[in-house]
């Protein structure tokens, strides 16, 4: 008896305490704590991105470009001087994490990632007029087997899959009577298996009945690269690639 | 007091069997403690928890079945390894843990070595005995070292593969700058294989610097040398303006001339060209594929094999330049700028041009005043000290030997001889960005100077220097993977004179040596026709149309063409192409259009290849329309049977064709000619 009372009491008081912490978490969350150093002297009613966004960066390392976002008012003009803070999940760091929009309604932070590789959620929240408004940013961080699939796409791959043209590297995909899929395109790569994207890097396109123009990799890299190589495509896919999971008979 | 102990004595061990019964006790309860420490170990606590995450999973019954309770430890003598990190991190072998991302229980990335053969510390650092989180991951205690942050996680690697990795691209940037930066002109670093790090930079000779340049603009640079050129590997020594001026007034005063390194012979007296052929010959003669030059926009356009040519003007006496741009080796005789052979009029068009490219605010408002013998003895005690001759070739001072502290082991040294700033965090790692970063800042009396490196330079250079480790050298040899070294091959004769007036290693690599920004040439006699390989050198066309970079054109004399092209058809001849297994030059023409129809349909190479201007489009490989004047049919044969193994890391994929098939697509490539009228010289 005496044992039960004491188990409910405790249970109760950790309850309250949980309660107590989440009421202290969402206040927290309602009202930011403001910054020290930074007087925010307006505020604006919507925040985009303005660029940065979408980035695909190493585990562990800064993004290659800033991340930008602006703020604007009801009419859609840049707000300069409004509170931006930016937040992202446990191991990501921003450089600054809150400041003042400049003149151009701009605030601008350099990012580093976490150690896991993964797609990160990242957010940027002005207080707003009545109530904060945030902006979503998708950023990706890729592991070691992903990045060296990044390399040799780079090295194998990219000159035809990827559209995106520069005059160091000039791309291909436009003189190609059949276009390749872009290593993003998750509504159709999502949909092969593993297995598939193996046996088309390996034998080229005829081997699934598609194009001749993309030429067999069998004899040119190694299974480890090929592995590598669709864990990249994986990472990059938007949307996103789901696993399809492992199936384990129960006893 | 007294009798309240006396008491307590008599109830305890009063009675005999009172007193067994309480030793008894106290016994049990000393036994107790060694499981009760196990039990309340940080340790355990989280193998109590794994066996909670698993224990709902689908697969928990595998997982439980590989779960083994108690420390576990991977000992690998060989390599000095005593990891117990597997005793808390338990899922890292687990695959259907990939979505689990709580912390011990991760799945570990796939890399290409398992965790039995190298265990955890020699990647990761920390203390692979402890079985706590705090001394196994923040231990900064004597001869420990905290865990290493992910970023640098790439130096690991660099321990055994002295090799540049495909997978480890900070690494081999790190190990890039070490020599490009001059890092090792100072610092002596030797590899475990007893090797020495060579500097692969250029730092130009001193000897003469009065002719090239004045005094003005030498007191200039020494002060900020990225204000003249950003791109510039001198770091900044942040000179005072009396020191800078000493210096400068020692070097020019220590100058010797050199003959023919201003106003070259009949130059001068040619009248100035239009102005506007200054930019096409600085285009033509494909200047920018080695020199940058900053645009309106301020971005470098351009290659980094030669100095930045932004301000060039501001720099260089005129009739030096067109000295220079005679015969560069007159004055640097290991110059990697090629000997052009321009003719007096293209020297004064491209010097006028080059003169043009000038800030008239730089160095504005520097006026020297004559220095005197005490100024310039001081100069040169400067010099001294600073080590400037470590890099530079300058009269009347030393090469200092060992100036700064060897390197060969910086990942390794001791925690306990490193004096951090305050406020730092007590790590190699960033001791060494600190370093790098601002040296001055660990005292005034710190000699190294500024280098203008961004963070991940930074970072890169730290990882590089991160892999020097003592394990690194005590490790055994069959794990160890030699770097491929650069050969010092020498072409001989007057060919070999030819290639290094030339300068053909700054881009191309013959025989182990070289460049990489064109193609290997090493068995270019087995693969081009004679003629096509003459015309080509007379006035080289592009064969990758998509190209910024491409091989200038330089004017030889036809002697001199014929003397190089004869020795790369002898010298650079490859042992695996056998020209007798090559198919005839007699192809009917079912064998033709059979190739054809392979090229077009089966292998579908005009992805890539450009035959028929009208309809391909491919543009990744070389254009082919004329391949048949251009390659040998044994070349074309073997190579399609295996490109890597005549060009290891080229992009054409191997497919793997029978034999057939490769003679057939031969016999259709052999086909194409070109259009009529080519191969006679222009």
């Amino acid at each position: 008896m005496m044992r039960r009372f004491a188990a409910r009491i405790t249970f109760r008081s950790s309850a309250w305490v949980a309660l107590l912490a989440l009421a202290t978490l969402a206040g927290c969350k309602q009202n930011a704590p403001p910054v020290p150093g930074l007087k925010a002297t307006a505020a604006g009613t919507a925040i985009v991105e303005s660029s940065g966004g979408h980035q695909v960066g190493v585990t562990g390392t800064a993004l290659t470009d800033p991340l930008v976002v602006q703020v604007n008012d009801d009419q859609g003009t840049a707000v300069p001087g409004a509170l931006v803070e930016f937040h992202g999940p446990a191991g990501v760091s921003f450089d600054p994490a809150a400041m003042i929009t400049d003149s151009s309604g701009q605030a601008t932070t350099s990012v580093t990632l976490g150690s896991i590789a993964g797609r990160y959620q990242l957010s940027a929240v002005t207080p707003g007029k009545s109530r904060p408004v945030t902006v979503e940013i998708v950023a990706t961080a890729l592991g070691y087997q992903q990045r060296l699939g990044s390399i040799l796409a780079d090295k194998h791959c990219n000159r035809c899959h990827d559209p995106e043209s520069s005059p160091q590297r000039v791309s291909n995909y436009d003189n190609l009577e059949v276009k390749p899929h872009p290593f993003t395109e998750g509504n159709t790569l999502n949909r092969m298996s593993d297995a598939d994207l193996t046996s088309i890097i390996l034998h080229g396109g005829p081997a699934l009945n598609r194009s001749a123009l993309m030429p067999p990799y069998g004899n040119t890299l190694s299974a480890a690269d090929v592995r590598a190589l669709i864990a990249y495509t994986r990472a990059v896919a938007d949307p996103p690639y789901q696993p399809a999971g492992t199936v384990y008979a129960r006893k | 007091m007294k009798k309240s102990l006396s008491s307590a004595w008599q109830a305890l061990f009063g009675d005999p069997v009172r007193a067994f019964g309480v030793v008894s006790l106290g016994l049990l309860l000393a036994l107790a403690i060694a499981p009760a420490k196990e039990h309340f170990s940080q340790w355990h606590g989280y193998q109590r928890q794994y066996t909670r995450l698993i224990r709902d999973r689908g697969d928990a019954v595998s997982l439980r079945r590989r779960f083994v309770p108690g420390i576990h430890q991977i000992w690998l003598p060989d390599l000095g390894v005593v990891d117990r990190c597997t005793t808390c991190h338990l899922g890292l072998n687990e695959a259907s843990l990939a979505d689990v991302s709580q912390q011990p229980f991760r799945k570990h990335p796939a890399i290409p070595h398992t965790l039995d053969g190298f265990g955890c510390v020699i990647c990761h650092g920390g203390q692979g005995a402890a079985t706590t989180v705090a001394e196994a991951h923040h231990s900064e205690r004597a001869g420990e070292e905290p865990i290493l942050p992910a970023r640098y996680i790439e130096s690991g690697c660099g321990q055994c593969h002295q090799n540049a990795l495909p997978g480890t691209p900070q690494l081999n940037l790190g190990r890039t700058m070490l020599t490009r930066y001059g890092c090792v002109h100072c610092h002596a670093i030797t590899l475990p294989d007893g090797s020495k790090v060579v500097a692969t930079d250029h730092p130009p000779s001193l000897a003469h610097v009065a002719d090239k340049t004045t005094r003005e603009w030498i007191y200039s640079w020494l002060k900020d040398p990225q204000a003249f050129a950003a791109s510039t590997t001198m770091p900044n020594y942040k000179l005072s303006d009396a020191d800078a001026s000493d210096i400068s007034a020692y070097l020019v005063s220590a100058s010797t001339p050199q003959a023919g390194d201003t106003a070259a012979a009949g130059v001068q007296s040619v009248a100035h060209a239009d102005p506007s052929a200054g930019p096409s010959l600085y285009g033509e003669s494909f200047c920018s594929s080695c020199h940058a030059v900053q645009n309106a926009a301020g971005n470098l356009v351009g290659g980094d094999v030669g100095p930045e040519l932004t301000r060039i003007g501001n720099k260089v006496r005129p009739e030096w330049l067109m000295a220079w741009l005679e015969n560069p080796r007159i004055y640097d005789a290991t110059t990697p700028m090629p000997h052009y052979r321009f003719t007096a009029q293209q020297i004064v068009t491209l010097a006028g041009y080059l003169q043009g490219k000038s800030d008239s605010d730089y160095g504005a408002n520097v006026h020297l005043d004559t220095a005197d013998g005490r100024q310039i003895a001081h100069g040169r005690k400067l010099i001294v000290e600073l080590g400037c001759a470590a890099c530079h070739e300058i009269n009347g001072v030393q090469k200092p030997e060992n100036f700064a502290p060897e390197l060969s082991t910086i990942g390794s040294k001791p925690l306990a001889q490193i004096v951090f700033l305050p406020g730092m965090e007590h790590t190699m790692s960033s001791y060494i960005v600190a370093k790098i970063r601002e040296p001055r800042a660990f005292g005034t009396s710190v000699k190294m100077p500024q280098f203008a490196l961004t963070a991940s330079q930074t970072d890169a250079l730290t990882t590089a220097l991160l892999a020097l480790t003592n394990r690194s050298r005590t490790m055994p040899d069959k794990l160890r993977v030699a770097a491929i070294p650069e050969t010092n091959y020498q072409p001989a004769g007057h060919a070999g004179k030819l290639i290094n007036e030339l300068a053909c290693f700054s881009c191309h690599r013959f025989n182990g040596r070289g460049g990489d920004m064109a193609p290997d040439l090493s068995w270019e006699g087995s693969a081009v026709e004679r003629q096509w390989l003459t015309d080509f050198l007379h006035n080289p066309n592009t064969l990758r149309p998509s190209l910024i970079r491409r091989m200038p054109r330089f004017n030889l004399s036809d002697s001199d063409n014929k003397e190089l092209t004869d020795y790369i058809l002898t010298v650079y001849q490859s042992p695996s192409i056998d020209p007798e297994l090559a198919p005839t030059a007699a192809n009917s023409p079912e064998i033709v259009e059979h190739g054809r129809q392979l090229f077009y349909s089966k292998y579908a190479c005009q992805a890539c290849h450009i035959v028929d201007t009208k309809t391909d489009k491919g543009y990744i490989g070389p254009t082919l329309t004329q391949v048949g004047s251009r390659l040998t049919a044994a070349w074309v044969y073997a190579w399609l049977r295996n490109p890597q193994a005549l060009r290891p890391g080229t992009t054409e994929p191997n497919q793997n064709l029978s034999d057939d098939d490769a003679r057939a697509l031969t016999a259709f490539l052999m086909s194409l000619k070109g259009p009529a009228g080519r191969g006679a010289k222009q």
